[in-house]
């Protein structure tokens, strides 16, 4: 690449975090549509301003989603990213890959694309960054042919992910990577062919340490917990005493509800107050293992600010059963989407539809019963609504 | 045109076919986990199997030159697999103790770091930016850079009070989810959108973008076949614009970044929260962003001093009182920070429980 063409971006090519603009100029020398995004990058930073026109719908046969259509405004000066469209690319459960599979992805985006890449968008997908619109269903032939499908994208089912779970996580409570895949493959349709009032995202966490952020990140959030006690091993316990561990300023004070004690040497816990945290079991992983009676907490609702508010997922399935094939789990969302297809506005996420309408017309819409725990605290206010079945005529 | 040979709907590639042995044989059996050194996990099975996992940063936005290079260390490593974390992350899978130093080294020269676990700057989570999204109000892959060289040292140690995870989104579509993190840098535009009424109805349907607007900001302009902004609801969140191409909300001048702090999504101890609002603005200021470098330094500092053993920023916040996470930090608490949106209320103090 000539000197001096990216005088800003040059700047971030110093300090020790590896850099984006060192590796796209590599990647500039041997195509030029890398080498023209990192000039046009070069733009924004000039200009503070997004060169990127506004969408234009692209795809390829038999999908309504997975390519982003994106043009450059400034198509004359920059003609190698005049169409640079966006493939998502469906990753494997939890993010595993063999070099062997990777490395097939590399040929395809090398005859394709840009040659430049996100591992991974922030649903999960692997990103392909930038092909022109004449190569896409190629594109697409040649990810199929070595086992890749698309993601999500606009109006429809997002990829779900999920944690890295049993395949290398003792606190995994349930298979995070085959329900992951099994809602992808039941719910196929739905992931390629958009027929929403807006995006539905499920993200799955083995544990309630959620490091997926189902919580925050997905309308319906699928985390693992225990019903019964966590197990505690006195030996282990002794041990992290004898080492200098401070058992009781670090786990037992920090138990938020106050549902452990230390005495003696020996770690109790009185199994009813706890709420599953994970707190002391993050701590003294060699010790204490969440219990036997294993399932999910399922959570609707998670979104970023966009319109309503941000929201954080709550509980409306406070224990299932994860087993394949899931059914149950699947006939809910079905019953979720349909409700969510009926009511729900352009742009309108289902918590939002349930904000709008009141949860009591959610629960008997999706036939769920009201338990305490969908609440941190009941109502401060006596508006309730009553069903007409439940009162008399007035007159 | 190709032709359309290929089969859809197959899925991803199944997971199974992913895992290197040692995984499949203890699927589901793992017993306990310890760190080694920072970045550097060894996973213990219930029969004793070890598999060690070293985990580097990455900048997420890479060539595939550079996902060549780290299949060839995972080939000469770990038998060919790998993975990667739900942070941008890039885990190899050993087995063999005596090749993670190797590996180190290799990595090293590779100028990958080596880090992210424990009680250290976890790998930032981000958008595209200005490098592959219409509507960003920032970049997202540059802020990242430069925060990431300044928090270096607490990524490569485990020396801060707990966790830090640190998100940018480029935009109030948040594709990054910002809202709960312990630190978020957040795109923001300042300005109501430019209509061009040539165009609007041109390309876009009014009564849509009138509904496009959670204030009810935007009316139709029956005259102009067009419609108007009401100055004084609009809050720049862009919704219109996404809608509607013909609502420019960019404006070079006066787009820029907000800070947010305090967010978590962990269950453990504390519910999970939102990152609530520290700095209403810092400009654009590439390639390096210093104001929010500096201002990102400043909020970690003070909690590596304040912060009690085990404490989030939020928990730390909470603890403390906002009232003095402003005072010492130094940050200016203005009219900026208190909510006027829909659900301010409960966010007001209704208590005389204050620090003066």
């Amino acid at each position: 690449m000539a000197d001096k063409e990216t005088p800003l971006l040059d700047e971030l090519e110093k300090g020790p975090w590896p850099s984006f603009v060192k590796d796209m100029k590599r990647m500039g020398e041997k195509n030029p549509a890398a080498r023209d995004h990192l000039r046009l990058l070069e733009k924004s930073y000039e200009d503070k301003l997004v060169h990127w026109k506004h969408g234009g719908i692209v795809g390829v046969q038999g999908y309504g989603g997975g390519v982003i259509g994106r043009y450059s405004d400034m198509p004359e000066e920059f003609p190698h990213v005049r169409e640079f469209h966006t493939f998502r690319v469906n990753q494997p459960s939890g993010w595993f890959y063999t070099t062997e599979a990777l490395r097939k992805l590399c040929d395809v985006w090398e005859t394709y694309g840009s040659g430049m890449t996100n591992f991974h968008g922030s649903t999960g997908d692997v990103i392909l960054l930038g092909a022109p619109t004449e190569n896409l269903q190629a594109c697409f032939n040649a990810l199929s042919e070595n086992g890749f499908d698309l993601g999500g994208s606009g109006s429809d089912l997002r990829t779900p992910s999920a944690c890295v779970g049993p395949a290398r996580c003792e606190y995994a409570c349930i298979d995070t990577l085959d329900l992951c895949h099994d809602l992808t493959m039941e719910f196929q349709d739905e992931i390629h062919r958009p027929m929403w009032p807006y995006k539905f995202k499920i993200k799955i966490a083995g544990c309630p340490n959620d490091c997926v952020a189902a919580i925050a990140r997905s309308d319906f959030s699928i985390i693992g917990t225990w019903k019964d006690a966590l197990k505690i091993d006195q030996d282990a316990v002794k041990e992290y005493a004898e080492a200098g561990f401070d058992i009781q300023g670090l786990v037992v004070d920090k138990c938020p509800t106050k549902a452990l004690k230390y005495e003696g040497g020996r770690l109790e816990l009185v199994p009813e107050d706890c709420t599953k945290c994970m707190h002391c079991i993050n701590k003294m992983p060699k010790a204490l293992r969440p219990g036997d009676e294993k399932g999910a907490a399922l959570l609707i609702g998670g979104k970023a600010t966009i319109l309503q508010s941000a929201f954080l997922s709550w509980v409306i399935v406070p224990w299932m059963e994860m087993k394949p094939p899931y059914d149950e789990l699947k006939d809910l969302l079905r019953r979720i989407w349909e409700w969510w297809d009926e009511n729900g506005k352009v742009r309108e996420r289902v918590g939002e539809l349930i904000y709008r309408l009141g949860m009591r017309n959610f629960l008997k819409a999706v036939g769920l019963k009201p338990v305490p725990q969908m609440v941190f605290r009941p109502r401060a206010n006596p508006y309730i609504f009553w069903w007409p079945e439940e009162v008399g005529k007035n007159g | 045109m190709a032709k359309v040979v290929a089969k859809t709907d197959i899925g991803p590639p199944h997971y199974s076919n992913m895992l290197p042995p040692i995984v499949k044989e203890n699927y589901g059996k793992w017993a306990y986990h310890e760190i080694l050194t920072p970045g550097v996990l060894v996973h213990v099975s219930e029969n004793g199997d070890k598999l060690y996992t070293v985990r580097v940063g990455s900048p997420r936005l890479m060539s595939i030159l550079m996902v060549r290079e780290i299949c060839d260390l995972a080939d000469k490593y770990c038998d060919g697999y790998l993975r990667f974390t739900s942070r941008h992350n890039i885990e190899f899978l050993l087995t063999d103790e005596s090749k993670i130093e190797p590996l180190i080294a290799d990595l090293e020269k590779m100028g990958l770091p080596v880090g992210g676990t424990g009680h250290s700057a976890s790998n930032i989570i981000h958008t595209q930016g200005w490098l592959h999204c219409h509507t960003a109000a920032t970049d997202a892959s540059g802020i990242v850079k430069a925060i990431m060289d300044d928090l270096y040292e607490y990524f490569v140690d485990m020396k801060l009070p707990a966790k830090l995870k640190v998100a940018v989104a480029c935009c109030l579509n948040m594709c990054g989810a910002v809202h709960c993190s312990d630190i978020a840098i957040l795109g923001i535009h300042r300005t109501v959108p430019k209509i061009d009424h040539e165009r609007l109805h041109q390309v876009c349907e009014i009564p849509t973008v009138v509904a496009s607007c959670p204030t009810g900001a935007i009316r139709p302009d029956p005259k102009r076949k067009s419609v108007k902004v009401n100055e004084e609801k609009c809050m720049y969140c862009g919704n219109c614009y996404t809608m509607c191409p013909a609502m420019q909300i960019m404006d070079p001048e006066n787009d820029g970044v907000a800070i947010m702090v305090g967010g978590k999504v962990s269950n453990a101890r504390t519910a999970p929260m939102f990152s609530r609002l520290a700095i209403p603005f810092l400009p654009n200021n590439p390639p390096r962003w210093p104001e929010v470098v500096e201002a990102v330094r400043n909020i970690v500092d003070t909690w590596i001093r304040d912060a009690r053993e085990g404490e989030r920023v939020g928990e730390w916040i909470e603890r403390i009182g906002w009232e003095r996470f402003f005072e010492k930090t130094g940050i200016p608490f203005t009219e900026k920070h208190i909510d006027d949106y829909i659900f301010s209320v409960p966010t007001f103090r209704s208590t005389t429980q204050f620090k003066s």
